[in-house]
């Protein structure tokens, strides 16, 4: 797929929490075809501390809008300056980068997302994408708290939705491989999304079950289109970029231990 | 219109800027995002005599006006880049000019004497000045002595132009310059990434899997600068200037520091298209300050 450099006009910054924004972004001209699982590498002006651009997943594309939406957690000073920018700002990226996750080949087959934190990001499009094709979505989504499950409503536009909080102050408590949805299903495919241990989590789930998972890395990237190779991660053919041949993975891929 | 022709020994550029080794790829990863046949030439990916799978992750860290990195020199070897990417690449119309790396004197003379043979590769980058692998690679860049050995031995397998990329993480590098110039280096390109570390407070760990890595990026620059400007004193063969150029201005002054051409590297990663602006805003220099020739400027500094 062609890549773009584009600016961005900012839409509206809603900001979800002390910790989140969602960035709703347009432009005067059409956006290019984005897949789910593909992120923009974004430059963060007026940040001194800031050098580097910012992998930030796509969270949702209208295209009837024209709309990207990325979903900001505040980590460091990049991210807390993206989180508070406003409606005019215009944001400078790369786009679309990375591969995408797979669809299946069967429309019967069952599927489910799982996010966690911040992962949750990449499966709203992928779980508008899979509705749009004509599958049934299963979303779980996990978090501390409440306040840290975010758009849950978005997400009940393409599917069913399953949440855990570690406090329980929403759906069951505990993690989300600890949902009672594991007691009495089995999936055919699992997409995931999340901190590192929850996606070698449910890569483990996957792998007891038979499951076809496919997880989505965020390692630390400086270029994002295969040039400067810093973001490898080690897999059955060696050290590849996470950047271009990711970042979504087959766990059989990975040279995780799960 | 001014004329940025330039040449360094054989090598004919259109332009003098180039972009550096393992910030560009094979080049063609940034073909999306402009027509890199206008770069004066690339530098492509760090090559070895055999595959190397690099540094284990994580290898970048990002540092004040900076980044550090340790790679680690992964590439597929020399027989993949001459079967696989050199037919992906020779048609670029500009300079393609490999880095070469090595563990041992021999490894480094393998590899010249095979590239040696491919006719669109005019050039070659001696990388003695590696800061990321254990055996070898800057090791050779630190002694005049061991510097000397490196360049004379490619020297006698290798006919097209030599350049050799000098290390800062040394005493007085113009030592090091006069003596790969002695052993018939055609030019030399200076700096490559300082020796730098980065360390995570909270986890109370170095940021890098090998502790160490090398330092690039604005950071660089000033440090850079004074090494050209030295250099290009001491040698009689072109100095080819690297070390946080970010913009036009930062590439003229390396210009006027006396370096003939430059190269552009991590700054490809803030903005791909760098090389182009920096080619545009070089042309705007000459034409505002009525230079005729690029070559006007080299070295121009007053004093």
């Amino acid at each position: 797929m062609k890549k773009f450099m584009l600016d961005l006009a900012i839409k509206e910054n809603k900001q979800l929490s002390d910790q989140y924004s969602l960035l709703i972004l347009t432009s005067s001209i059409k956006l290019p075809e984005i897949l789910p699982g593909q992120f923009a590498e974004v430059r963060v002006d007026g940040s001194p501390t800031t050098f580097l651009r910012r992998p930030i997943s796509i969270h949702y594309i209208d295209y009837e809008l024209n709309e990207l939406w990325l979903l900001i957690q505040i980590v460091g000073d990049g991210t807390k300056r993206l989180a508070e920018m406003k409606a005019g700002e215009s944001l400078n990226m790369l786009i679309p980068l990375g591969n995408s996750f797979t669809t299946p080949e069967d429309k019967s087959s069952k599927i489910l997302l799982v996010g966690g934190g911040c992962g949750v990001a990449p499966l709203l499009y992928l779980g508008a994408y899979f509705k749009d094709k004509g599958f049934e979505v299963n979303f779980l989504l996990g978090a501390r708290s409440r306040a840290d499950l975010l758009q849950l409503c978005e997400y009940e536009r393409f599917g069913n939705v399953y949440t855990t909080t570690e406090d329980g102050t929403h759906g069951e408590r505990g993690f989300v491989t600890q949902h009672s949805l594991f007691n009495d299903s089995n999936f055919d495919y699992i997409y995931t999304c999340g901190p590192t241990p929850m996606m070698k989590a449910v890569a483990r789930y996957a792998l007891k079950t038979k499951a076809n998972c496919e997880v989505s890395l965020e390692n630390t990237m400086a270029c994002g289109i295969g040039a400067c190779l810093c973001c490898v991660t080690d897999t059955t053919e060696g050290h590849v970029c996470v950047c271009t041949e990711g970042p979504v993975f087959n766990i059989t891929k990975l040279k995780w231990q799960i | 219109m001014a004329n940025l022709n330039i040449n360094i020994g054989k090598l004919q550029l259109k332009n003098p800027v180039m972009t550096a080794s393992g910030t560009f790829g094979y080049g063609t990863e940034y073909s999306d995002f402009m027509d890199i046949s206008r770069i004066g030439g690339i530098f492509v990916k760090g090559t070895t005599v055999r595959e190397r799978q690099g540094n284990a992750y994580p290898r970048m860290a990002e540092t004040p006006s900076g980044m550090l990195n340790a790679v680690g020199l992964q590439n597929k070897g020399v027989d993949y880049f001459i079967h696989n990417i050199y037919p992906t690449v020779k048609d670029i119309d500009t300079n393609i000019i490999v880095n070469v790396s090595g563990s041992t004197i021999e490894d480094y003379v393998e590899t010249a004497e095979k590239l040696n043979s491919l006719s669109k590769i005019p050039a070659i980058e001696l990388n003695i000045s590696c800061p990321n692998v254990k055996e070898g690679g800057m090791a050779f860049g630190t002694s005049c002595s061991s510097a000397a050995q490196v360049v004379r031995a490619v020297r006698r397998v290798y006919e097209n132009e030599l350049i050799v990329k000098l290390s800062p993480n040394v005493t007085d590098i113009s030592e090091i310059a006069l003596a790969v110039e002695a052993e018939g280096a055609d030019s030399v390109s200076l700096i490559n990434t300082l020796l730098g570390m980065a360390i995570n407070a909270e986890k109370r760990k170095p940021i890098l899997s090998t502790i160490t890595g090398g330092l690039s990026g604005p950071a660089v620059k000033p440090i850079a600068l004074r090494m050209v400007w030295q250099v290009a004193k001491a040698v009689k063969i072109p100095v080819i200037g690297l070390g946080g150029i970010m913009t036009a201005t930062d590439a003229l002054e390396f210009m006027l520091a006396g370096a003939s051409a430059i190269q552009i590297g991590t700054a490809n990663f803030i903005d791909p298209t760098v090389s182009i602006k920096v080619i545009d805003g070089i042309n705007d220099y000459l034409d505002r300050h009525g230079f005729q020739s690029v070559v006007d400027i080299i070295g121009a500094l007053e004093m």
